[in-house]
C-alpha cells in the first residue's frame, strides 16, 4: 500500500548552504494493509523525518513515496486532501498537538470544515461520539474541555479518534506513547494494535525496542538515516546481526534480563550461529570481509612451515 | 463564521468583562477618546484665538488655564488629543500591519522569501529613522498630520516584524500546526486561525507598543518643530510651551496636561495588554 | 543506616490551596544501597528528592525529619542546608545538561562551583582529573564550552562535579530519560561505579523507567499520589510485588518477547487523583480492583516480611 523507494532527505546548512546534513539516506521499505511496521531508532536517526515525509510535512529530496501507486510527492491541492483522507498521523507530544487557546474539540471541527463540509451537524456529532467511544473515551467527559484539562492519554486517544473520523487506511504514529505515564500508555498502544483489525497500515515510530516487539510484525532499525536491519520483528530480536542492532539490544534496559545476561546471550548466539571464522566477532572491522562471516577458513600454508586459518592470508597467497 | 467561532468570541468577552486590568486600561483610553471626540463641545473658545487673559492659571472659565498669548489650553488639549490618537492609530496601525505581513510570511514560509524579507527588515532597521524623518519633514514645507503618521508607520515596523517572525517561527514547529496541515488546511488559514490567535496578546502588544511609539515619535517631531505645519497636537503644545518660556514662568498648566496625557495613554495601553494576556491565555485565567 | 526519613510531609503552596504532594513518608536507606524511586508523573517522587536537598518555596515543610548518617538535616532551613549540600548530600539534576552556562568553559564553571563551597580549585584539580578518568572523559573537556559536548558527555561532567566532594547521599533525578539507550547504559553503570568505588555511600535514583531500575538498583520504592506504596528489593518488586498498584504497574509494562496478539497487556483504568483535594484513605482506592471497606482509612506502610514494606489493607492489614 505505502512504499518508500530510495527516499533521501538532506538539509543545507552553513552560511551559504554549503554544507549538507543527511537526515535520511536511501530508505526503501513497504507497508501492506493491516500491517504494523516499527521504525526503531535513537534520536537523530531520522525516524521522525521519515514519518513527516510520508505525511508530506517535509519535502522529499530524492526517491519517491507512493501510496497505492500514487506519487505522494507530486500531489496537488484536491488530491492532497484526498490523500489526507486516507493517511493521517498522531504525534509525540499530546500537549503541543493542540492549540492551547482552543478547546480540544476544535480538532474535530477542523475535520468537519475540510472533509465533511456537507454533513449536517447532528449527523456529525453522532459520528464524533462513535469515534470517541471506539477509542475508549466517554464523549461526555472529554468534549468541551481545554487541552490542559485532559490527561496525556486522553489527548492521544482523542487524536486517534480524530483520524478515525476519516476513512483512513494508514496511520503514522510518531512516538505517540513516549510522553504518557506507564499505567495509561499500554492502553493507547493496544488501541493502535486494534487498528490492524480495521485493515489499517500503521508506521509505529519508537525508540523503545520492547514497544516495537509488542506491536509490530515488521521492524526496521534506523541509524543515522540508514536502515541497518529490517525484517520480521521476531527474527531481528532473536538474532540481531548488524553490530548496531546488537549494541542497541545490549543497551536497552529490560525488565526480564539484566544487561550482563543479554551481553552473554548475544555473544553465545553469535558463536552458535556463525558458520564463518571463529574470530570474526573480535577481528578489527577493517580486516573483516563478508566471506569471513559465511565460510570458516581452513588452515592454509602461509609460508614454508607456517599455517594459518584466515581468509585474508589465503587470498593474498593465491593472488 | 461558524457557530463554534462565535461561541469562542463570547467566551473571550466573558473573561474580558471579568478582568480588572483590562477594564481599568480600557476606561482610561475610552475617557480620552470621548474627551477627544466631544471635548470641543465643552469649550466655546477656538484654540487659536486669544480668548482670555495671558498666562492665567486654571479657572472655571479656562479649565486648563491660558497660554502666554491668552489662548485656551483646554481647547488646544482636546484638539491635540485627536491628533495624538490619529497618529497612534494610523502610524501604529500601519507599522503593525506591515510588521505582521512581513513577520507572518517570513516566519511561516521560510526559505528564500524569509531571507529576502529579513534583509529588507534589517535595512529599514539600520536606517537612522529619526534622521530620515527630519530630512523628509524638512523637505516638505507644508506637512499634514496624516502624512506624518504614514511616515512614522513606514519606518517603525521592523521591530514588530522581527518579533512576529520569531514567534511565528517557534509556533510553526509546534505539532498542532503539523496537525492542521494534515487536515488539509491552507497556509493562509493556518497563519490566521492557528498561529495568529496564539499570538493575539502579542499582536495587541505589538500594536500597543507601535501605537505608543508613534505617539512618542510624533510628539518628539512636533516638539522640535517638524510636526504638522497647521493645527495642534500634544507635542506641538509642549513645543510652544517651552518656546514661550512656560517653564521659567511657572505656567505648569500649559505643559503638564499634554505631557501627562501622553504618559497616561501609553500607560493605560500597557495595562490593557497585561489584562488581555490573561484573557487570551486560558492558563492565566484565575478560575 | 545511611539515610532515615521519618514522617516527612511536604506540600506545595498555591493560590488555590495546598497541594499535598508528599504525605508521611517514612523509610530508610542502607549504606551502599542504590534505591530506585519510581512512580508516574505527579506521584511526588521529585518532591521527595527535592525536599531532601532544597526545600524551597512554594514547597512547604509540614512535618517530619530527615536523618543522614546519624545527623538530623535542617531541611526546612534553606540557609542552614548550605552546609550539607554538595558535601553530604548532592544531586544530579534532571536537566543538568541544559543548566550549564553556555558562555563559560567547563573548567571555569567547575572552579567557580568549588570556590562557592570554599574549596581551592587548584588543590582539587588532581582529584577532578582522576574523576574524569573514571567516567572516561578526556581532561580537555575542562577547556571546552558546553556546546562542544554531547549530551552524554555533559551528563557525565555533571555527575563528576556533583560527586566531587564525596557526598554520603547522591540523588539522581531522571538523569537518563533524555539520553539515547547506549549513553543511558553508560551513565547508569557509572552510578553503580560511584557506589562500588565508595565515592558516594548511597544513591537514590528517581525515574519513571522501571527497567533502568531493574538493571542497577538494589531496592525499589514505589510511590503513588504522594504516598509510599511499596518498598522492597528489586527482585521482589519486579517479580513478586504485593501492592495492587505495583502489581498492575509491573504487568502493564511491555517486555521484549511479549506480543500483543499473544499476551494482551492492560493498563490501569482511571487517572491519579488531584492532590489539591485528595480522597481520604488510600489514594489508590478508586482505581484499585481490590478496594474494600477499610481502604477508607490510610493504610500504614508496614513491613510484611523482612525489608518488604507495603501500604495496603489487603496485605499489611492481616499481618499487622
Amino acid at each position: 500500500m505505502l512504499k518508500l523507494d530510495n527516499v533521501s532527505k538532506t538539509y543545507r546548512t552553513g552560511t551559504f548552504g554549503g554544507k549538507q546534513l543527511c537526515a535520511v539516506r536511501d530508505v526503501t521499505f513497504e507497508i501492506k494493509d493491516g500491517e504494523v511496521v516499527s521504525l526503531i531508532g535513537e534520536s537523530g536517526s531520522g525516524k521522525s523525518t521519515i514519518g513527516k515525509m510520508i505525511l508530506r510535512l517535509i519535502a522529499i529530496n530524492e526517491g519517491t513515496i507512493t501510496f497505492d501507486g500514487l506519487d505522494v510527492g507530486s500531489l496537488k491541492r484536491g488530491d492532497l486532501r484526498e490523500y489526507y483522507r486516507k493517511v493521517q498521523g498522531v504525534f509525540q507530544d499530546p500537549f503541543s498537538s493542540y492549540n492551547p487557546i482552543f478547546k480540544a474539540d476544535r480538532v474535530f471541527e477542523v475535520m468537519h470544515d475540510h472533509f465533511y463540509r456537507s454533513m449536517r451537524q447532528k449527523e456529525w456529532t453522532a459520528k464524533i461520539h462513535d469515534s470517541l467511544e471506539s477509542v475508549g473515551l466517554n464523549p461526555e467527559h472529554v468534549l468541551g474541555k481545554y487541552p490542559h484539562q485532559l490527561s496525556g492519554g486522553q489527548l492521544q486517544r482523542f487524536l486517534i479518534a480524530r483520524a478515525l473520523l476519516l476513512e483512513i487506511r494508514f496511520l503514522v504514529a510518531d512516538e505517540i506513547i513516549s510522553m504518557l505515564d506507564a499505567s495509561t500508555r499500554i492502553d493507547v498502544l493496544n488501541l493502535l494494535a486494534d487498528l490492524k483489525e480495521r485493515d489499517l497500515g500503521v508506521l509505529f515510530i519508537t525508540h523503545d525496542l520492547s514497544l516495537g516487539y509488542y506491536i509490530s510484525e515488521q521492524a526496521a532499525i534506523l541509524y543515522r538515516g540508514c536502515i541497518v536491519e529490517m525484517g520480521q520483528t521476531e527474527k531481528i530480536y532473536d538474532n540481531p546481526i548488524h553490530p548496531y542492532t546488537r549494541m542497541l539490544m545490549a543497551s536497552v534496559p529490560r525488565l526480564d534480563k539484566k544487561w550482563e545476561d543479554v551481553e552473554i546471550e548475544l555473544r553465545a548466539k553469535q558463536g552458535q550461529l556463525s558458520d564463518g571464522c571463529v574470530y570474526f566477532e573480535r577481528c578489527p572491522e577493517h580486516q573483516r570481509q563478508t566471506c569471513c562471516r559465511d565460510d570458516r577458513p581452513t588452515l592454509r600454508l602461509a609460508e614454508e612451515g607456517h599455517f594459518v586459518a584466515c581468509q585474508r592470508s589465503g587470498k593474498e597467497e593465491s593472488s | 463564521m461558524t457557530r463554534a467561532t462565535k461561541k469562542k468570541r463570547n467566551e473571550f468577552l466573558y473573561f474580558a468583562m471579568r478582568n480588572n486590568k483590562l477594564k481599568i486600561g480600557a476606561v482610561i483610553i475610552l475617557f480620552f477618546l470621548v474627551l477627544a471626540a466631544v471635548g470641543t463641545l465643552l469649550t466655546k473658545n477656538d484654540p487659536e484665538t486669544f480668548a482670555g487673559p495671558m498666562s492665567s492659571p486654571p479657572s472655571a472659565e479656562f479649565w486648563f488655564g491660558t497660554t502666554f498669548f491668552g489662548q485656551d489650553v483646554f481647547s488646544q488639549f482636546v484638539i491635540g488629543l485627536r491628533a495624538t490618537f490619529l497618529v497612534g492609530a494610523v502610524g501604529g496601525g500601519l507599522a503593525t500591519l506591515i510588521g505582521m505581513l512581513v513577520g507572518f510570511i517570513g516566519g511561516y514560509r521560510g526559505g528564500v522569501i524569509d531571507e529576502g524579507l529579513n534583509v529588507m527588515t534589517n535595512i529599514v532597521l539600520v536606517i537612522p529613522t529619526f534622521a530620515l524623518l527630519l530630512i523628509i519633514s524638512a523637505y516638505f514645507e507644508v506637512r499634514g498630520l496624516f502624512m506624518e503618521s504614514i511616515f512614522i508607520g513606514l519606518t517603525a515596523w521592523p521591530w514588530a516584524a522581527r518579533a512576529i517572525r520569531a514567534q511565528t517561527l517557534s509556533l510553526r514547529s509546534r505539532e498542532f500546526v503539523d496537525l492542521a496541515r494534515i487536515s488539509g488546511m491552507k497556509p493562509l488559514r493556518i497563519v490566521f486561525s492557528e498561529i495568529a490567535p496564539n499570538m493575539m496578546s502579542y499582536l495587541v502588544m505589538a500594536f500597543i507598543l507601535q501605537f505608543g511609539g508613534a505617539i512618542l515619535i510624533a510628539a518628539t517631531l512636533d516638539f522640535i518643530g517638524l510636526g504638522p505645519t497647521q493645527g495642534f497636537s500634544l507635542g506641538i503644545m509642549m513645543q510652544y510651551a517651552v518656546l514661550w518660556g512656560a517653564l521659567p514662568l511657572g505656567s505648569w498648566w500649559w505643559f503638564i496636561p499634554p505631557g501627562a496625557a501622553i504618559a497616561t495613554i501609553v500607560g493605560a495601553l500597557y495595562f490593557m495588554n497585561v489584562g488581555l494576556d490573561e484573557v487570551f491565555n486560558p492558563k492565566l485565567r484565575e478560575t | 543506616m545511611s539515610l532515615r526519613v521519618e514522617d516527612l510531609t511536604v506540600y506545595y503552596q498555591t493560590l488555590r490551596g495546598d497541594v499535598r504532594a508528599l504525605e508521611s513518608a517514612t523509610f530508610s536507606l542502607a549504606d551502599g544501597e542504590i534505591m530506585g524511586l519510581a512512580g508516574e508523573s505527579g506521584c511526588g517522587k521529585s518532591t521527595l528528592s527535592n525536599s531532601l536537598i532544597r526545600l524551597a518555596p512554594p514547597m512547604k515543610h509540614i512535618k517530619g525529619r530527615v536523618i543522614l548518617d546519624d545527623q538530623e538535616l535542617p531541611i526546612a532551613d534553606l540557609h542552614a542546608m548550605n552546609e550539607y549540600r554538595f558535601t553530604e548530600i548532592s544531586v544530579v539534576p534532571q536537566y543538568a545538561m541544559n543548566a550549564m552556562n553556555p558562555t563559560r568553559k567547563i573548567g571555569k564553571m567547575a572552579e567557580e562551583l568549588l570556590r562557592s563551597r570554599g574549596i581551592d580549585a587548584r588543590k582539587a584539580l588532581p582529584e577532578l582529573e582522576r574523576r574524569l578518568d573514571l567516567v572516561e572523559l578526556d581532561h580537555d573537556v575542562l577547556k571546552m564550552y558546553p556546546i562542544e559536548m554531547s549530551g552524554g558527555m555533559k551528563q557525565r561532567m555533571v555527575m563528576v562535579l556533583s560527586t566531587l566532594m564525596d557526598p554520603s547521599l547522591l540523588l539522581a533525578d531522571e538523569i537518563t530519560s533524555a539520553l539515547d539507550v547506549s549513553t543511558q547504559k553508560a551513565v547508569a553503570k557509572m552510578l553503580v561505579g560511584f557506589r562500588d568505588r565508595e565515592i558516594v555511600k548511597s544513591i537514590v535514583v528517581i525515574t519513571h523507567d522501571m527497567s533502568i531500575l531493574y538493571q542497577i538498583a538494589d531496592g525499589i520504592m514505589i510511590m503513588y499520589a504522594g504516598q509510599l506504596a511499596e518498598k522492597a528489593s528489586t527482585e521482589t518488586i519486579i517479580h513478586s510485588p504485593r501492592h495492587p498498584y505495583t502489581k498492575l504497574l509491573i504487568t502493564s509494562l511491555p517486555k521484549v518477547g511479549v506480543k500483543h496478539d499473544e499476551v494482551r497487556l492492560k493498563g490501569i483504568p482511571g487517572n491519579p487523583p488531584l492532590l489539591l483535594d485528595p480522597p481520604t484513605g488510600c489514594r489508590f482506592r478508586e482505581r484499585c480492583p481490590l478496594a474494600f471497606e477499610p481502604c477508607m482509612d490510610v493504610p500504614p506502610f508496614v513491613e510484611i516480611e523482612p525489608n518488604h514494606f507495603v501500604a495496603c489493607w489487603k496485605e499489611g492489614g492481616a499481618n499487622a
